[in-house]
């Protein structure tokens, strides 16, 4: 058996949060990833969002693709419903799940191979259409599963664990959710769990297509010298833009930084994201400015970390088809069967 | 040279056109002012996979007796494309006719002397007539459909009426158009032998039967079903049925108070998107559907098989064309019966839908629903080229005011509160089919996670030997179940006890009725059974078992249906005789009435001694 249960006990004294649920009710199974997996650290983070967020977890649905980044969804949120699809195709059925039922808070998990390599045409389209969801992407850099082959995001000149160098040029993710319209735009590293959690929390709170790439490494077949996406590289070259303190309307807002260092935004939903601000100049809410920063700064070696990009006034993908409030999954034949005298007044225009 | 065919009410026109020139619309109004006659037709586009300039044909057959496949050959040609005038000529059945636009002179050698050729000097009227090119093109066609009412004999009023229908809200349309019908039929009253030995008469064969393409039928049949989404990506000839989807979602499922719709329809970035969206959407409990052909359906192989295994449901429209690869667009074929049956890598087994006509691809439309939620697996409505795309004269379409979805075994709040047994894939009912549940639907029970690996009952992930193997008896015992559930054949025996019989399905359908009809004048009786669904259930057994042979009649070169026959049944392969038509037009009633006739005679022949 390749699964592995946790123990519902849990120490009494535990913190709750506002509907009493421990963080270890946000929890899944064990993992069965390698041990100091850069995943595992986002799912706890995953699980520290949800809880410091109050959110019914039965109320969030986790999909995913296939790889070992897609595997993490039985890792967390032991209580939501989860779909484990196919390689490279999560986004086109939590498209299909969204459009069902709009309720939902949407967590799409996806890896690099999963996303940028054999799902890159779904990852474009369903960030185009503008999904309300969390679409995270954990990026090591490399085919885990099948031991160590280089993923499409690896940087050309980077090394694989036997010495090979990759001599293809490497998918910015970041980039290309920018590029495709993405309206909450963010990169993270799994080592940097203070960065990481609001970013989830902020996102989750985005009323649209949030595109969260996380840096992750591979402690297996991606952590040596010579890969751009090892522990050391990353925490060398890690450049963040910005610090983000993610606030919910139901607390006090106290502005006590000095002046033009901190940014406050309003999201669709009456969250407050409380940017404080690293690089001075960056505008979170620039697309073009964003991208020309990421190129340069990529260029010069460093890994772009933060708040990206970030439209609070977006749309989502419901919006533009301009459905119904009700869940489609909740409609029943009186909304939905026009009945007979409606079926005969087309038969007799076919006459 | 023989005597010229004279028929009332019983023959066939093709007009050969060039694609692009307008004639669809005029052809359409020729063949519809004969059913509103009272004289049922059947007509068919034959088009290229092209815009503008290439070949188009469309055939119309008259038939009082109500013939509604194609018979074969042609009785009148009217001949409007140069390119193609050598075959559309050889084509006539000799003593047929030839229209054709005289203006300028043809050879002789390019005629037949078997058969009346009729030329007029359409561009020459047209040219007098008109100074504008793009009139000049138009305005031809509504001028030998003009010709046409003389020579056939048909009922002006009825022209008249349908063009004034047609060009209602442009009427500054209507008066030109009249006039360039009268036009055309006053020069042929004046000049040509009127009527011809062939015409149509007023009769009263229609009844309240209605006229439509089976696309926009199934598509109305998913609205009926209570289909809240649609995820597709444009392939012909597939197409206009999410097109007929949108048209009718914004007339019947716009929510009249606030404006907002009641339907998602998502136009796809490629067939993979559009099944992922689907098989997404019904997992959360939506209606979803998409519609495709061979091509897309090669495409979705993978996602099939996801849900076959994680117990999805999902309706499929497949409209199939001419394969395999590109193969023939824009030509009818029923050649994807093997790869839906058993899409996707591994043990697999699909549940399919056969509509006859538009009639069925309503009611199959609605129904693959409730199939697809009670049996929780892909459903398969297969369409083809010839029902999709063409209008056919088909029974009207019905709905029963009591009639409610059957969202198949899903588990509620409340039933998890009460504390019933929830296992994703726990066959409490012993019929193979577990209960599912709606995500979000309680806080604490009921949550499962959905994979295409294998699983246990309780839908964790086991690669335990003992769990695979439970879980795909089970996938067989569902199977069975869906023997009872899909429709049941229809059966259309023979006047006499006979030992041969005949299996057919879909499109097929009309031309094997006449063909049967033609047969048994000839004395030979065949007892016939239509097909409705896969996996077949035990009228098809005991069919096969009670017949000593029985011919399968499909419209692919491989004898899809009959392996599928031989592979689920068991049956003796020497028992089921392949009638295969594949040319990419629709089968005829000759070329069925022949192949059979030929099979049995050859049958009948005493084999020669193996010399040694």
């Amino acid at each position: 058996m390749t699964y592995i249960a946790k123990p519902k006990l849990h120490h009494p004294k535990l913190p709750t949060n506002k509907l009493g649920f421990t963080h270890r009710d946000y929890e899944g199974a064990v993992s069965t990833l390698c041990a100091g997996c850069g995943h595992d650290s986002i799912s706890a983070a995953i699980v520290q969002a949800c809880f410091e967020l109050d959110l019914p977890p039965h109320r969030i649905a986790k999909l995913s693709g296939i790889g070992c980044s897609s595997k993490t969804p039985t890792y967390f949120l032991g209580a939501s419903h989860g779909f484990n699809s196919v390689h490279g195709r999560m986004p086109s059925v939590l498209t299909g799940a969204n459009l069902a039922n709009r309720d939902l808070i949407y967590l799409g998990v996806s890896g690099d191979g999963d996303s940028a390599s054999i799902g890159l045409g779904q990852f474009a389209h369903s960030i185009r259409r503008g999904v309300n969801m969390v679409y995270i992407v954990e990026n090591n850099g490399v085919y885990g599963l099948t031991k160590g082959q280089f993923s499409a995001t690896a940087d050309k000149g980077s090394k694989n664990k036997r010495g090979v160098m990759n001599t293809d040029s490497s998918i910015d993710m970041v980039s290309m959710a920018l590029q495709f319209g993405a309206s909450f735009v963010a990169r993270s590293f799994s080592g940097d769990k203070d960065q990481l959690v609001p970013l989830l929390k902020a996102a989750i709170a985005h009323d649209g297509a949030a595109f969260l790439d996380v840096i992750s490494p591979c402690v297996a077949f991606n952590n040596h010298l010579g890969s751009t996406k090892s522990f050391d590289f990353v925490r060398e070259h890690n450049e963040a833009v910005n610090r983000l303190d993610f606030i919910t309307t139901r607390e006090p807002i106290r502005v006590d930084y000095q002046p033009g260092t901190v940014e406050v935004v309003t999201q669709h939903d009456g969250s407050v994201l409380r940017l404080r601000k690293v690089a001075a100049d960056y505008d979170v809410h620039n697309r073009i400015a964003a991208m020309n920063y990421l190129q340069e700064r990529g260029a010069a070696g460093e890994v772009v970390t933060g708040l990206l990009y970030l439209d609070a006034e977006a749309h989502d993908l419901h919006g533009y088809l301009n459905t119904v409030e009700k869940p489609f999954n909740e409609l029943g034949e009186a909304e939905l069967i026009p009945g007979s005298e409606s079926l005969e007044r087309f038969n007799q225009s076919l006459r | 040279m023989p005597k010229p065919i004279a028929a009332v009410n019983d023959f066939v026109v093709k007009f050969a056109n060039v694609n692009g020139s307008g004639s669809a619309s005029a052809n359409q109004l020729f063949a519809k002012a004969i059913l509103r006659m009272g004289v049922p037709v059947a007509s068919r586009n034959i088009f290229p996979s092209n815009i503008q300039g290439l070949p188009t044909w469309f055939e119309v057959r008259i038939s009082e007796a109500g013939h509604l496949g194609r018979r074969g050959g042609v009785d009148l040609m009217v001949a409007m494309n140069p390119q193609t005038w050598d075959q559309d000529v050889k084509s006539v059945e000799p003593g047929g006719y030839l229209f054709y636009d005289s203006t300028k002179p043809m050879p002789l050698a390019r005629f037949r002397d078997d058969i009346q050729i009729i030329g007029m000097p359409l561009t020459e009227i047209c040219n007098r007539q008109y100074t504008d090119a793009r009139q000049r093109q138009l305005f031809k066609n509504i001028i030998y459909i003009g010709a046409l009412s003389a020579l056939l004999d048909m009922d002006m009023a009825a022209i008249e009426t349908l063009i004034g229908e047609q060009f209602k809200g442009k009427d500054k349309l209507i008066q030109p158009n009249l006039q360039a019908l009268h036009m055309g039929r006053d020069y042929a009253l004046a000049h040509l032998s009127c009527p011809l030995g062939i015409s149509v008469r007023r009769s009263d064969a229609v009844g309240d039967r209605i006229y439509l393409e089976g696309n926009s039928a199934a598509a109305l049949g998913a609205l009926y079903g209570g289909a809240t989404v649609c995820a597709w990506y444009p392939i012909t000839p597939s197409s206009s049925l999410a097109e007929a989807f949108a048209r009718h979602c914004r007339r019947y499922r716009v929510d009249a108070a606030t404006g907002r719709n009641r339907f998602a329809i998502i136009q796809a970035e490629d067939e993979l998107a559009s099944i992922g969206m689907v098989i997404g959407a019904a997992w959360n409990g939506a209606r979803a559907f998409t519609a495709t052909s061979g091509p897309g359906i090669s495409l979705m192989q993978e996602f099939l098989g996801l849900a076959y295994f994680a117990e999805i449901p999902a309706v499929i429209f497949d409209v199939q064309r001419g394969g395999p690869s590109t193969g023939m667009p824009t030509r009818t074929q029923q050649a994807d019966i093997l790869s839906c049956a058993y899409a996707s890598h591994g043990d697999t087994k699909h549940v399919l839908l056969f509509p006859e006509d538009p009639r069925e691809c309503f009611e199959m439309g609605a129904l693959a629903f409730d199939l697809a939620d009670r049996l929780q697996t892909p459903i398969f409505v297969m369409l083809d080229l010839d029902i999709g795309m063409n209008e056919w004269l088909c029974e009207p379409l019905r709905w029963d005011e009591a009639r409610r979805m059957d969202r198949g075994k899903v588990m509620t709040a409340a039933d998890l509160e009460a504390g019933k047994e929830f296992g994703r894939y726990l066959d409490v009912d012993g019929d193979g089919i577990p209960y599912r549940t709606y995500p979000g639907t309680h806080p604490a029970r009921g949550a499962f996670f959905t994979r295409g690996t294998t699983k246990n009952r309780h839908a964790r992930y086991s690669e335990e030997g003992a769990d695979y193997v439970d879980n795909m008896q089970r996938l067989l015992k569902k199977f069975d179940t869906a023997k009872t559930l899909v429709p049941k054949p229809v059966a259309r025996p023979a006047k006499q006890p006979t030992g041969h019989g005949v299996l057919y399905f879909g499109s097929t359908t009309p031309a094997m009725h006449e063909a049967l009809d033609a047969l048994e004048a000839q004395g030979i009786h065949l007892d016939g059974l239509r097909l409705r669904g896969f996996p077949f259930g035990q009228e098809v057994l005991d069919f096969v078992a009670s017949h000593e042979q029985v011919f399968v009649v499909e419209q692919n070169r491989d004898a899809q249906l009959r392996t599928l026959l031989l592979s689920e049944a068991g049956f003796d392969a020497a028992k089921l005789t392949p009638v295969l038509h594949y040319d990419g037009t629709p089968i005829t009633e000759r070329f069925i009435s022949h192949a059979i006739a030929e099979r049995l005679r050859a049958l009948n022949v005493t084999p020669l001694r193996k010399t040694i």
